[in-house]
């Protein structure tokens, strides 16, 4: 029962931290169609944010409440660099972006590698996320319950921003029929701008959280980014609940797998699956449905 | 760019964007399997005829070449970088002293680039177009296993620094770092010692942990000692909520870790979340060393120990002018770890196999090398001429406060190789 009950956490928690990656995703690639293989760096560069912070700061709750909206900023502002230079140039080229961007990932990647060295660093967690809090005779890790409250708090911030904002709207009304959109009077191209920042400064966020649980280094992207694509291809595209529910079955699936074999063959199980899902349905568990005739 | 520059007509987002999942599905898995485990080289040693061929070692001048071989891009470069430092700073020391047979060396550096086929073509340059008397370097077993081949038909050199999974002995190839029986059981050893029962494996899913943990098993089994649990995640694994769970519900009183590279930082991260300590459980690495600690984060590996056979912290004068000289040439915050002292080991080593033999001739070193010793900064390390390994003493290390690792333990003297674990009955049918 004991152990039921932690890996249901175990799960939610590796959800939490799927959804934090795919999140941004979920608006470039999602939203945009743009398949952006850079974005695990973007949350490198937040992680490092947060360890620069660390070391001007010198208090790690002080540092790491200011990386959250720093490291948002520094992942939007990369991610509307790329987006400007490289991605406007090639929006009607799929496939080409995908290289392109992948080699702006092995750059990005040198270049935390110059200036921070090739070793990992280390980001002290807070006092008041050490340790473990009891739940029913568990010891839930602290740092996991904040970072599956942050992954519910962007979410939530993120839904709220597309239903009831202006540019949520806009940014629905360019995916469901772009043409119209911009009949309409809709800046396209604002738009795509203002997305691509939003979603890649989510990135940055999620690079923040990571620095709790795993290592900071100029790899840290890529261990992320091929999961964070899994979640957002089998939650649906255009949509972000598509994307919780998929980060969540994803997490829940692989700690039930890896609990009852090896975590080398449930990674093997969980493509299985995955594949094995999209024969039966290509466009995802949430698909958007669109009036635009093609 | 307008949106009137646009071609039309436009095909609607939604459906483009969904023709794109499988391709990006594709592009995904192929990535996460690259990720998964380095291609192991088919080894494209034999250019026409090369065997026995003709060593081309210019001896006449008063300089002799020598190859360093290290990754100095790709993932290895982390690691490697510090032994081609400490190579350069024995080569640099050697030249000071007059060098080897009085001829000065002439390095010859390549970048192994973290992948064993280009170790191969690298090897093979060095060797036969550079016309190097040695090579030093290799890192992961995937390159020497893959350079091996390279310096039996060419007839020449390697000397490999790292630790490695025994099983091995080439004539070509000499092992300066440790074989299993000079760390891994060393460290069973010690938590015998400590009274420890009920012990808990974690590892990287690649050749080394596997087969040091088939040693563990049978040692275990020898010893009384029970194995509760053996589990393995792939390369650059990130989550270890679901392994550190199986090791708490274990019951495990020690835990022997060879689990490789970033999963470290989070296996420890997590083993500290869940309320887990170095006192109650305590968790043997044999991966990570004085560089790696910093990263993980030394509140996250305080009080841990780690089995090798050198720590920055050794006390012997040999230690303290190497350990003075590193810093002065690389700086005062860079330690120095087990595998850098084995490569600063293998330089002067092969100067001592020449010096004796009298000669750069491979042969002549061969038959030389048994017996010759270094006062190195480990302490004193002497050659197999049987087995090319080297007798070498284990340590195990306590991680401490200040990111160094100190000695709380070592064997009675060196220990004499023992790469197929010949000389151990509990042994016999693992390899």
């Amino acid at each position: 029962m004991d152990a039921l009950f932690s890996q249901l956490f175990a799960g939610l928690s590796l959800g939490s931290v799927l959804l934090l990656a795919a999140l941004g995703l979920a608006l470039t690639f999602g939203q945009m169609g743009v398949i952006n293989m850079a974005h695990g760096e973007f949350m490198m560069a937040g992680a490092y944010t947060a360890f620069v912070l660390q070391a001007l700061i010198g208090d790690a709750g002080v540092s790491l409440l200011v990386a959250l909206p720093l490291g948002f900023l520094v992942g939007g502002l990369l991610g509307l660099l790329l987006e400007v230079t490289l991605i406007s140039r090639m929006y009607r080229r799929p496939l080409d972006t995908l290289l392109v961007t992948f080699g702006v990932a092995l750059v990005l990647q040198q270049l935390a590698r110059d200036v921070f060295g090739a070793p990992n660093v280390d980001v002290r967690a807070p006092a008041w996320l050490q340790g473990a809090v009891p739940v029913l005779g568990m010891n839930l890790p602290r740092t996991r319950l904040f970072i599956l409250a942050l992954a519910v708090t962007c979410v939530v911030v993120l839904a709220l921003v597309l239903k009831l904002t202006p540019l949520g709207r806009r940014i629905r009304a360019t995916v469901q029929n772009r043409d119209l959109a911009e009949a309409s009077g809709v800046s396209t191209r604002a738009t795509d701008r203002l997305t691509f920042f939003v979603g890649s400064g989510v990135a940055g966020v999620a690079g923040v959280a990571l620095t709790l649980l795993g290592s900071i280094g100029p790899t840290l992207g890529t261990s992320y980014v091929v999961d964070a694509f899994l979640v957002v291809v089998v939650g649906g595209i255009g949509q972000l609940k598509g994307a919780v529910v998929a980060a969540f079955s994803l997490g829940l699936l692989q700690a039930t797998f890896e609990y009852s074999t090896t975590a080398s063959l449930a990674k093997v199980l969980l493509f299985v699956v995955i594949v094995a899902f999209l024969q039966v349905r290509p466009q995802g568990l949430v698909s958007v449905r669109t009036r635009s005739l093609a | 760019m307008t949106s009137s520059s646009l071609p039309a007509p436009t095909p609607p987002r939604s459906s483009r964007a969904r023709s794109l999942a499988l391709p990006v599905l594709a592009v995904a898995t192929a990535l996460a399997l690259s990720a998964c485990g380095a291609r192991t080289a088919a080894g494209d040693t034999g250019t026409a005829g090369s065997t026995g061929a003709a060593s081309c070692v210019d001896t006449s001048g008063d300089t002799v070449k020598i190859g360093f071989l290290n990754s100095l891009s790709g993932t290895m470069a982390i690691s490697e970088q510090t032994v081609r430092d400490s190579l350069d700073l024995a080569a640099e020391e050697i030249n000071a002293a007059g060098g080897v047979l009085g001829k000065q060396l002439e390095v010859v550096a390549e970048d192994g680039a973290s992948e064993p086929t280009v170790f191969a073509e690298k090897a093979e340059k060095l060797i036969a177009s550079d016309c190097v008397a040695a090579v030093f370097g290799g890192w992961t077993s995937s390159s020497r296993k893959a350079m091996l081949p390279v310096f039996e038909a060419k007839d020449a050199l390697l000397f490999y620094p790292v630790q490695y999974e025994g099983l091995e002995a080439s004539p070509n190839i000499f092992y300066t770092g440790a074989t299993t029986n000079q760390q891994i059981i060393p460290g069973m050893d010690y938590l015998a010692e400590q009274g420890k029962k009920k012990v808990f494996l974690v590892g990287s899913d690649y050749v080394f942990p596997r087969t040091a943990n088939k040693i563990i098993n049978a040692y275990a089994e020898a010893n009384g000692i029970e194995i509760v649990g053996e589990e393995y995640a792939p390369l650059g694994h990130t989550d270890f909520a679901t392994i550190v769970n199986k090791l708490k519900a274990s019951g495990a009183d020690a835990v022997f870790n060879t689990l490789n590279g970033d999963s470290n930082v989070a296996f420890f991260k997590e083993f500290k979340n869940v309320g887990l300590t170095a006192d109650a459980v305590p968790v043997v690495s044999v991966s990570i060393a004085e560089e790696e600690v910093g990263g993980i984060g030394v509140e996250n590996v305080a009080g841990q120990l780690t089995a090798w056979n050198y720590y920055q912290t050794v006390d012997s004068p040999e230690n303290t002018t190497f350990v003075a000289a590193f810093k002065a040439k690389y700086g005062e915050k860079r330690p120095t770890s087990d595998p850098m002292e084995a490569a600063y080991t293998s330089l002067h080593l092969w100067k001592g196999m020449v010096e004796k033999a009298g000669s750069f001739d491979v042969a002549a070193i061969q038959e030389a090398a048994d017996g010759v010793t270094f006062d190195a900064p480990e302490g004193t390390v002497t050659v197999n001429g049987d087995n090319h390994h080297i007798a070498k003493t284990a340590y195990i290390g306590e991680i401490r406060e200040d990111g160094l690792i100190y000695p709380v333990w070592e064997s009675d003297g060196p220990i004499e190789p023992d790469p197929f674990l010949e000389g151990y009955d509990w042994a016999e049918g693992l390899s």
